[in-house]
């Protein structure tokens, strides 16, 4: 079933140069795993395609349940270069939370996940 | 029961809440009050400001907080700011005025640190064979030399702790990194060694958690944000740090907001890169070793951080002039607020055309429709939308013209535009941000105790 990451995570995103950074934290720490499954570099790649010019990178932190992305190229040339209202990328964070993810029934299902609406 | 250092942060940027020293310092007991002013492009700014008047150049600020807190100050709590920006000796005699003229003696001690300024040297260094290579784009700073403003080196906590064992009440700074002026304060209390690479790394976290200000307690939270009591009275961050290296956030008790593990998540990850390297003058922090638990209310404990070794490098921040932008808005309602927002968009571009205004960049968005999600946002019955238009040039006439074109729209453009009496948008000049290295061994600080 579709489940909105929104869901699933809340994030905060900030910016060095011309670089969004979007940290992904899951909600319970029992979801982290699923996240780090279905969050993969070019998932989030797709999502974010036609919106930056650069790759993605991402970085894991089980400790907090939270993944790290990079995103190279978001920002308009960045800082006070940038023409852009979210020139530091601080709302990066919400985009990524619009995503739907795909979750096995029975998986959501023994997670408690709820269904997209 | 091991002994507690609390240090409480009471500015995030320049341009932070006015209060919230003082707060800080008459909400409960703390050690240290830690003041944070610089950003990316603030050393630019101060260094125009040091240009017009060689007494300016720190953020001014500053000496509004000190005024607030001078009475804590007195009875014995520190002061850590990186204040100082281009100019730390002025701001430094500026507070020793302060505390003068309010005490009537001569009982305050401030401490500064200089050092981190390259600009005078610059051209020396370059002659002797350092690049200054752009970060990001590895691009020689020979490029943009004629115009840079200003050239700091991010330094570490060495200077700060040596300032606090001169006996200084207050240390002011220039381009100390945010989290050396939070990891400077423990070190000196516990007598942490330079290279104890574990708690320094703790500092370092401890020093990121709070060095954004709010922004760990309650304000700028997505999670379960609604929740969050009166952010009216919002209270600041404190670190209650063992000599261990384990430490707690906290806040005033009565104060508004929130200290919680997802609070405190959310700003672990605040301009993150590699999370295995958070390098530091000091040391690197590995912040996939960071364990954080509920402690109580509004109390979460942090524990279990590794460090290791920095590089032989330090961070550079030059900030040079890159030519002048503009934005101008224009707000189209319903009905088809966005479809007469993009029709205003496509007369006024076809007029700039026809002039032949080169730029290096104009961009368009609509905002309530997709200027923050872009395409992802869909679409939607907008009640009314922004229409906002920013260019840039090299050239300041280019874009001067291009003011002028905004306002001319709400007669003689598309229908049912209100939203211009700020009058024509304003021409600034853009200082960008050049971020480069150097060897460690270029750089020397010194401390200076002023009484």
């Amino acid at each position: 079933m579709k489940v909105r990451l929104l869901d699933l995570a809340h994030a905060r995103s900030g910016d060095k140069g011309d670089t969004a950074n979007v940290g992904v934290i899951a909600l319970r720490e029992e979801w982290y795993p699923l996240l780090e499954r279905v969050l993969s570099r070019e998932r989030v790649a797709a999502h974010f395609r036609g919106h930056i010019t650069g790759g993605v990178e991402r970085y894991e932190l089980p400790n907090i349940g939270a993944l790290n992305f990079l995103l190279h190229g978001a920002l308009g040339g960045g800082g006070t270069l940038s023409l852009k209202t979210d020139a530091q990328g601080k709302v990066f964070s919400t985009a990524i939370l619009r995503m739907l993810v795909d979750v096995p029934d029975d998986e959501a299902r023994a997670l408690g996940l709820p269904a997209a609406p | 029961m091991s002994r507690i250092v609390r240090v409480a942060a009471g500015q995030g940027f320049w341009g932070d809440w006015l209060e919230a020293p003082r707060r800080q310092v008459e909400g409960g007991p703390v050690d240290y009050l830690m003041l944070d002013y610089l950003a990316e492009v603030t050393m630019s700014i101060l260094q125009k400001q040091k240009e017009r008047d060689p007494r300016m150049g720190y953020a001014r600020d500053f000496l509004g907080a000190m005024d607030s807190v001078l009475p804590a100050v007195l009875r014995g709590v520190k002061v850590i700011a990186n204040a100082g920006g281009v100019n730390p000796v002025a701001c430094a005699e500026a507070v020793r005025d302060l505390g003068r003229a309010a005490t009537g003696g001569e009982r305050l001690r401030v401490g500064v640190v200089t050092g981190d300024d390259l600009l005078p040297r610059l051209d020396e260094l370059l002659a002797a064979g350092h690049r200054f290579a752009n970060m990001d784009t590895g691009a020689p700073l020979d490029e943009v030399r004629g115009r840079v403003l200003s050239a700091n080196a991010y330094i570490g906590s060495g200077p700060i702790v040596e300032a606090l064992a001169r006996g200084a009440d207050v240390v002011v700074t220039g381009r100390s990194t945010d989290t050396a002026l939070t990891m400077a304060p423990l070190r000196h209390e516990f007598g942490w060694s330079a290279t104890d690479w574990d708690r320094l790394a703790a500092g370092i976290v401890a020093g990121h958690i709070i060095e954004c200000g709010a922004q760990c307690s309650g304000g700028n939270c997505l999670h379960d944000w609604r929740s969050i009591p009166r952010l009216e009275d919002v209270g600041y961050p404190i670190v209650e740090a063992t000599a261990g290296g384990t430490f707690v956030v906290t806040k005033h008790p009565g104060t508004g907001g929130r200290v919680s593990v997802p609070s405190v998540k959310e700003q672990l990850v605040y301009e993150m890169g590699d999370p295995r390297s958070y390098i530091t003058p000091d040391v690197v922090a590995d912040f996939t070793s960071i364990r954080l638990a509920s402690d109580g209310e509004d109390r979460v404990r942090v524990h279990g951080i590794t460090g290791r070794p920095p590089t032989d490098k330090l961070k550079v921040s030059i900030a040079y002039r890159s030519g002048f932008k503009a934005v101008g808005t224009l707000v189209y309602a319903w009905p088809d607020a966005p479809a007469k927002a993009q029709a205003a968009d496509r007369v006024l571009r076809a007029r700039l055309d026809r002039m032949s205004l080169r730029f290096d960049e104009i961009l368009t968005e609509f905002v309530g429709v997709s200027a923050t999600h872009g395409t992802l946002a869909g679409t939607v019955d907008a009640p009314e939308v922004q229409l906002r238009i920013g260019v840039r040039s090299s050239d300041r006439a280019v874009v001067e013209r291009f003011t002028r074109e905004i306002a001319p729209l709400v007669l003689n453009g598309p229908p049912s535009v209100t939203g211009f009496a700020g009058g024509r948008p304003k021409v600034e000049e853009v200082v960008a941000y050049w971020p480069a290295l150097v060897e460690k061994s270029v750089v020397t600080t010194r401390v200076e105790v002023l009484q």
